[in-house]
């Protein structure tokens, strides 16, 4: 690697030692507008099949119905913040369950952990949200501007009818598909064909409008005007992406010792980069992938699908920038040092790398995470309750004196009912003998005695419950009791813990 | 004091002229929009004075004629008038036809519980739990005016031994030792019989000898065994819940000096469905009748 020459961004900058600093020392770097040329080959297919698969899931998800009895929403995928519901398929959670979103989260997380550690930047190249929009406002951009070198001379020439055309279509298209984004967002959160018709007749809300308006300007902004400065400088992840990747992870490579020294196709004693500047010109954040690992390169691969383009018509084996390891850089490095360029040191190097090694005590940790924890949130959503209950003692008066001698508690229960249904539930009180339970608004009593309480469906029922010990039964000042809530079966779905206070003995 | 004006080579900049020990202090303006956006607050904050209310004159009300508490009293209006059609529901009904009907009720243990905290926790405690020294229990199952709906109704509306209020609950127990009814023996004696008809006397000589002074003095107001008269408000005195403390000094000040706590009376000074609500949420604080 030492042998490089230096890139041409490093050398423009001035000496840092020069005796009388010039007046261009700027504290800010000025964008270098990204022209990237467009480019075919396998990545660029693939990276156009995971655009057409991620954006047609985001627009299509919140168009999926999914049947769950009258007065339900319908919508498959729906956060409902009003009713503070969140629906997923089969799957609906209550606020109180949103650790199962963080579980996602976190699964997301180590998933992405994991990934990069085998694959490099696979995510921010393939299917990160910047990513794919960019890519699409790229797209748009070129049907409709043509591609690098049309681009760069529109941007020079001068404003004529004829630009200003192109340029006003150009923004058109891109504030479409930013409305089209910002509205599949809203989607999401409201019922998708009642929000889509209210949007686009003027009856929505001002809370829809502001987050249609929201996410169609970040859309707009950071896919059309931001792009690689939301990789370079905004997103955190390139900041600490090289704590995942180490020596066996596959990232964009250019093998520097096949290449090197370059020179013209026809010279002699060069390797094989012709220095065509093609992997350059494709690049979308316009960088040279030919220094080497950098925090600006989001592994998208396009500068593969563009060397391989110029080898293929050259003669010369393909693979000059490939995913490729570390290890096997420097495996080749070392097999090939001292070797003329030539077909010789072309089998050497290439017979020097060894098959990337996937299974490595990082990777065994991730999927060993993963596992735990994707273990853990099936076990939670396995034993997750439906039925829940609270008891809340009275904290004012704690007891209360009969006019007998008795002394009476009360509490507040709560029960939580998360199904569509409306149990009959039979309260059990466990403690001493002689407790006397009493629920004035019960719904009858059950053939044992016990109070029947109606479970509210998809709600919160909530009862006032006095529990009186006679006077012939003396307690401590605090006796621990419990309830039960049996169904019809008599199998208890709830036990809560209290306490049952008096005077001091 | 800025002496020297000039330029410095690295900046391209001009100095302030001061200078610290060879450091010179480089004049750099605020930039032309921050400076502007200061002169806008500077307007702002004149206009708002012309039109807002912000000098502390009485009567400067500003051109708008904008003023915070007509603003609120605004608000409280509005938010009266939403709950209007309900209080005049809550108004037209008794207790007994609020308790009966599961969305009246709802709305009256709400607001009961509101207009409990802010007119009678004071006195009976935010559970109604009552407090020594005459203030009494409402959580509990013994009432000395009565606890049904319409007998906490009556005793809301009226108060109990209110000056101003012609219908209030009024008892009087005579001061048996201060105006020399009985000596400080008999009270004695009696306070033991009125301690035995809960178990709890401690002499049952003197309790023997209390009864024929209770039978005397104490029976037509508290019944033959203590029972108590709701009707003239004579606390049962057979149970084991003492409004002024159950032990016997407590009990013989009672019959010495007697006791009169008193209540305001609340007809008038809140809203007849306030009233109702109230009497709801006492009902189902755990002692109703």
């Amino acid at each position: 690697m030492s042998e490089m020459k230096a890139p041409e961004r490093l050398q423009a900058r001035p000496a840092a030692a020069s005796p009388a600093p010039a007046a261009d020392l700027p504290l800010y770097a000025d964008r270098q507008k990204v022209y990237p040329k467009a480019v075919r080959g396998p990545v660029r297919r693939v990276k156009w099949a995971v655009l057409a698969l991620c954006l047609g899931l985001y627009y299509v998800v919140p168009w999926l119905r999914w049947d769950r009895g009258p007065g339900v929403p319908d919508q498959a995928v729906l956060v409902d913040i009003a009713n503070a519901r969140l629906f997923f398929l089969w799957i609906e959670l209550w606020p109180q369950e949103i650790y199962f979103l963080a579980g996602a989260l976190i699964l997301g997380a180590i998933a992405l952990f994991a990934v990069s550690s085998l694959f490099g930047r696979l995510w921010c190249g393939f299917t990160c949200p910047q990513t794919v929009w960019t890519d699409l406002f790229m797209w748009v951009e070129r049907l409709i501007e043509g591609d690098r070198v049309e681009r760069m001379r529109l941007d020079k020439a001068p404003w004529t009818a004829a630009k200003w055309a192109r340029k006003t279509a150009k923004h058109a298209a891109w504030l479409a598909i930013a409305a089209a984004t910002g509205g599949a967002w809203i989607m999401y959160f409201n019922d998708a064909p009642t929000v889509t018709r209210e949007i686009l007749t003027g009856t929505a809300s001002a809370r829809v409008y502001f987050f249609f308006g929201l996410f169609t300007t970040t859309t707009y902004v950071l896919a059309g005007w931001a792009r690689e400065q939301v990789c370079t400088y905004m997103c955190p992840w390139p900041r600490f992406q090289a704590a995942m990747l180490d020596e066996h992870s596959l990232v964009v490579s250019y093998r520097a010792w096949r290449g090197e020294p370059r020179g013209k196709a026809k010279a002699q004693g060069v390797g094989d980069c012709v220095d065509c500047l093609a992997c350059v010109q494709v690049c979308p954040t316009g960088i040279d992938i030919r220094d080497g690992q950098q925090l600006e390169c989001i592994g998208c691969g396009l500068c593969i699908d563009a060397c391989d383009q110029i080898m293929e018509r050259l003669g010369r084996p393909k693979g000059l920038i490939a995913f490729e390891t570390l290890s096997n850089l420097a495996a080749s490095e070392a097999a090939v040092a001292g070797l003329p360029p030539g077909p010789e040191r072309y089998a050497r190097g290439m017979a020097a790398r060894r098959p990337p090694r996937f299974i490595r005590p990082r990777t065994l940790v991730y999927a060993g995470m993963l596992s735990v924890v994707s273990l853990a949130m099936l076990a939670a959503f396995l034993l997750r309750e439906t039925l829940g209950m609270t008891v809340i003692h009275d904290r004012a008066p704690t007891f209360v004196r009969l006019s007998d001698g008795g002394v009476r508690n009360g509490y507040t229960v709560k029960i939580a009912n998360k199904t569509r249904e409306t149990p009959m539930l039979a309260l059990a009180l466990e403690g001493p003998a002689g407790l006397r339970l009493a629920v004035p608004d019960a719904a009858g009593s059950d053939a044992a005695g016990r109070p029947l309480l109606a479970a509210r469906p998809d709600g919160l029922a909530q009862y006032r419950v006095f529990v009186t010990a006679p006077p012939a039964l003396r307690l401590a000042e605090s006796t621990p009791i419990a309830f039960r809530l049996l169904d019809p079966r008599g199998r208890a779905v709830a036990r809560e813990e209290s306490v049952f206070l008096g005077p001091k003995p | 004091m800025p002496t020297k004006i000039e330029k410095d080579h690295i900046t391209g900049t001009e100095t302030t002229g001061h200078e610290w020990d060879g450091i010179k202090e480089l004049n750099t303006p605020l930039p032309r929009w921050w400076l502007m956006v200061f002169y806008a607050t500077i307007a702002f904050s004149v206009l708002w004075m012309i039109l807002y209310p912000s000098l502390p004159i009485p009567g400067a009300t500003g051109l708008t004629g904008w003023i915070a508490r007509e603003a609120v009293t605004g608000e409280m209006q509005a938010h009266q008038a939403r709950l209007e059609p309900m209080l005049a529901r809550l108004r037209a009904a008794t207790p007994e036809e609020i308790a009966a009907d599961p969305e009246l009720r709802a709305f009256a243990l709400a607001g009961g519980r509101a207009a409990f905290a802010n007119t009678c926790a004071g006195c009976h405690g935010a559970g109604g739990q009552g407090a020594p020294g005459g203030f009494p229990s409402l959580a509990d199952d013994d009432w000395i005016w009565g606890g049904s709906l319409e007998a906490i109704r009556t005793t809301i509306l009226h108060g109990i031994r209110n000056t101003e209020d012609e219908q209030t609950r009024q008892s009087q127990m005579p001061r048996f030792l201060a105006d020399g009814l009985l000596s400080a023996a008999q009270v004695n004696d009696v306070a033991e019989y009125v301690l035995s008809l809960s178990g709890r006397a401690t002499d049952q000589a003197a309790a023997a000898r209390g009864a024929a002074i209770y039978a005397e003095n104490c029976a037509s107001c508290h019944g033959e065994r203590g029972e108590g008269n709701r009707e003239l408000g004579a606390p049962r005195l057979s149970d084991q819940v003492w409004l002024y403390g159950g032990d016997k000094a407590s009990v013989v000040r009672s019959i010495a000096f007697s006791r009169g706590g008193v209540m305001p009376a609340w007809q008038g000074r809140l809203d007849p469905a306030v009233i109702n609500m109230l009497a709801v949420y006492v009902h189902a604080l755990g002692g109703g009748e």
